[in-house]
């Protein structure tokens, strides 16, 4: 497989450590080496948060290269537009969750939110996907599910088996463990319309 | 064995619990906090988090020289606190294994500074080795225990963030190797170093240094990779990640073991290849000990950032000059973190603001005071410094300054290193008031018990530090305990010490909101909301001063509440003046 390198952004809370736990251990039990590298401590308290997984035969840096995701996965909008620089200008692929955090700042009036982002992402995105979590969340019996929903949208771009998806989901999502894997399979649905 | 996906820190725990380990201490600080919480899941392994890193260092020396392999793990700042017990611990030596794992923050995620911790090896002659990946970390550990023992030294284990927080796939074998603990023999030429001794251990340490340059040279922890020998890169920790990714084809000499520094194979590896990098992070540590051995160096520190963490991206950019291509970067907007909804910090910060105090702040979660719109903290330095700061800020200014100023610390901040800094307030007759912001936890680091919480690491039930007895004992009279929540109260509360003319504490009491009774108090509670009819918009926006993350505006610039963030804790009620927010929706 080439490998592959995917950054998962949102805002503390929204369950992306969950998230790159779930991918980086499918990937391995897949067989690849994987990495995957984020900060905890002060970043978690409401602020933005990333997390770098890269999988591959072989690989070295736990960090992915301005210019080399080969996939963002953004729990919330203007999460997405601060990292799409590491996209790949031709093959990268955005999925963002359509909603919009806005944070204290703005609302105190020390910063704007961006106003057009879909349109930001589509001019740098040759694939995009804005996706509605949360319909899918509610649809698979959980709120707290959209985290998986979206990864049930990267899967497919992604070489490796549903069986793996699920059993991992099974093994190592805390509760909820039915509509996790319901929500999984709903965001799988959406890209093969 | 088994394939396990492992961060740095659980990596060495793993590694440090099949080397045998029988005792671990810590004091939680990011980067390093879960290398304790795993290892004292290990019913085997005796682990504690001690008030400060100095007790962590003593207790885990006191078990290695009564025999026993003992781990001390903290941050970098960390190592400052517990600076002096390392520095004896290289002339006394060791019985059982020492290894002490410093968790470096380069790029300061969670940290005041970037302090090279490599530095302090040197500087108290111990042996630094750094793994580069979390397979390196289960590995290099355990052979550290081997080092320590064999040239009867402390080890100093250096992670980064980038090492400690990254997961990878770990091969372990998972069985311990029981190592028994070895006898105690008394010996004070060793352990009591008054100086008649201590001039005689200065000679066994320098000994120990040459035995351990030369075992630098040969150890599998450095090792040549041959490639191409048009350029050879010197590198170590995370930057050899970096290296492999930028420059493939190099050779490279890896230094797992980077003090004592290997002379003759970096002789050896400079003399085959034609150019010579150093890529490394924050200091030019390599670099020095190569120009002091005359081992010429091509580009180093003239080229590699020493500010921030190195990514792949800077490397390239910094030694080839060429960028890959990659989209603009785009405006996207400031989130920086706050206080969560909730926090019982908030109505202290609210209060200090409304108060216009001067505040010496302090390590924690309570940090985020600083940033708007609460603003209410002048000072931040390091563990427990809130309180010498308000003594000094008196001293400096006078009595009537004094009554302006407070000091802001944690519970488990003040039982880390105020407790002294509030004895002098009270033995050299000041008049500052010290907070005690008591949220029943260490939370900034994830919710660690401390010496107040009543449990252990182990999770076991242990007695529980009084706060107010406490102080009381240290000769504090004026002492007010109050619930945080309630914002006139603690206005109040902290008026009347402020004013005192004598050293005043006020102990601000509830759990973290975080914590999992308060969350499940948190879901029985009514959320809020406002009523947009009575509310005068920004003509007031006195709730949105609390800074809670859960309350913005609407199209017309009214406070809005978001239903999925509120925990339902009035502090906003109490801030309204037009009776605007309720416990159910106006329709």
């Amino acid at each position: 497989m080439e490998s592959k390198n995917i950054i998962i952004s949102g805002v503390g809370g929204q369950g992306i450590i969950l998230a790159s736990e779930l991918l980086a251990l499918v990937a391995m039990e897949e067989g690849y080496d994987v990495k995957k590298s984020e900060v905890h401590g002060m970043s978690q308290r409401g602020g933005s948060v990333v997390s770098h997984v890269r999988i591959g035969d072989k690989v070295y840096s736990p960090l992915i290269e301005e210019g080399t995701a080969d996939a963002i996965l953004a729990f919330e909008k203007a999460e997405a537009l601060r990292w799409i620089h590491y996209l790949h200008p031709e093959s990268g692929v955005v999925i963002v969750n359509d909603l919009e955090i806005v944070p204290t700042m703005v609302a105190i009036g020390l910063d704007t939110y961006p106003e057009d982002v879909e349109g930001a992402i589509s001019s740098i995105a040759s694939k995009y996907h804005i996706v509605d979590g949360l319909k899918y969340a509610r649809e698979a019996g959980n709120e707290r599910t959209v985290n998986v929903v979206l990864l049930g949208v990267l899967s497919t771009y992604l070489p490796f088996s549903e069986e793996t998806w699920l059993s991992v989901i099974e093994r190592r999502v805390p509760r909820a463990i039915e509509e996790n894997k319901k929500a999984f399979l709903l965001g799988r649905g959406i890209s093969s319309k | 064995m088994t394939k396990l996906l492992l961060s740095g820190n659980e990596a060495a725990a793993h590694g440090a619990y099949e080397a045998g380990v029988h005792v671990a201490a810590a004091y939680p600080g990011t980067p390093s906090t879960e290398i304790l919480e795993t290892i004292a899941k290990f019913p085997e392994v005796d682990a504690e988090w001690s008030p400060n890193e100095k007790v962590a260092f003593e207790v885990a020396l006191g078990a290695a020289i009564a025999g026993a392999r003992a781990m001390v793990s903290m941050k970098h700042v960390g190592l400052n606190v517990a600076a002096d017990p390392f520095f004896s611990a290289s002339y006394t030596g060791v019985n059982g294994g020492l290894v002490v794992i410093t968790a470096d923050d380069p790029g300061m995620h969670s940290s005041q500074n970037e302090q090279d911790n490599r530095r302090y090896g040197k500087f108290a002659k111990v042996p630094v080795i750094e793994p580069s990946d979390p397979q390196e970390v289960y590995e290099f550990i355990q052979k550290a225990f081997d080092i320590s023992e064999e040239f009867d030294t402390p080890v100093l284990f250096r992670l980064t963030t980038r090492i400690s927080h990254t997961k990878g796939v770990v091969v372990a074998s998972g069985e311990r190797k029981e190592v028994p603990v070895k006898p105690y023999k008394k010996d004070i030429e060793k352990y009591v170093i008054i100086p008649s001794h201590a001039r005689k251990r200065h000679y066994v340490v320098e000994e120990r240094t040459e035995k351990l340059r030369e075992f630098a040279n040969r150890t599998e922890l450095n090792r040549i990779e041959w490639r191409d020998t048009d350029l050879g890169i010197i590198t170590d920790s995370v930057a050899y990640q970096y290296a492999r990714e930028v420059f493939p084809n190099a050779s490279i000499l890896k230094l797992g073991l980077v003090w004592p520094f290997p002379v003759e194979l970096a002789r050896e590896f400079r003399d085959k290849v034609k150019r010579l990098y150093v890529i490394e992070e924050l200091e030019p540590f390599i670099e020095e000990e190569l120009r002091f051995y005359g081992i010429h160096v091509d580009v180093g520190k003239d080229k590699v950032p020493m500010i921030e963490e190195l990514t792949p991206s800077r490397v390239r950019v910094a030694l080839t000059g060429v960028e890959l291509p990659h989209p603009e970067p785009q405006k996207s907007v400031i989130r920086p973190p706050a206080l969560c909804p909730g926090c019982p910090h908030t109505g202290v910060f609210f209060n200090l603001a409304k108060l216009r105090a001067h505040v010496t702040g302090d390590i924690g979660c309570y940090t985020l005071g600083v940033l708007p719109p609460l603003s209410a903290m002048d000072t931040t330095i390091c563990m427990g410094a809130s309180v010498g700061n308000a003594f000094g800020f008196e001293k400096a200014q006078g009595k009537k300054f004094a009554k302006k100023t407070v000091g802001v610390i944690g519970d488990s901040t003040f039982l880390h290193n105020g407790i002294t800094g509030l004895i002098d307030i009270v033995y050299n007759k000041g008049i500052s008031t010290i907070v005690i912001l008591d949220n029943r936890t260490t939370a900034m680091t994830g919710h660690q018990p401390h010496p107040a919480t009543g449990k252990t690491a182990k999770g076991e039930e242990t007695q529980s530090i009084d706060f107010e007895k406490l102080v009381r004992a240290i000769g504090i009279n004026h002492v007010t305990k109050v619930d945080p929540h309630d914002l006139k109260a603690t206005y109040k509360a902290l008026k009347n010490a402020m004013e005192a003319e004598e050293p005043a504490v006020v102990i601000a009491e509830r759990a973290c909101a975080l914590l999992p009774e308060e969350r499940k108090a948190a879901a029985k509670r009514p959320k809020k909301y406002i009523d947009a009819e009575a509310c005068r918009g920004d003509k007031c926006h006195l709730c949105l001063r609390l800074g809670c993350p859960a309350i913005g505006v609407d199209e017309n610039l009214k406070a809005k509440i978001d239903p999925l963030l509120c925990v339902g804790c009035e502090l906003c009620i109490q801030t309204c003046p037009f009776d605007a927010i309720h416990p159910e929706e106006v329709k």
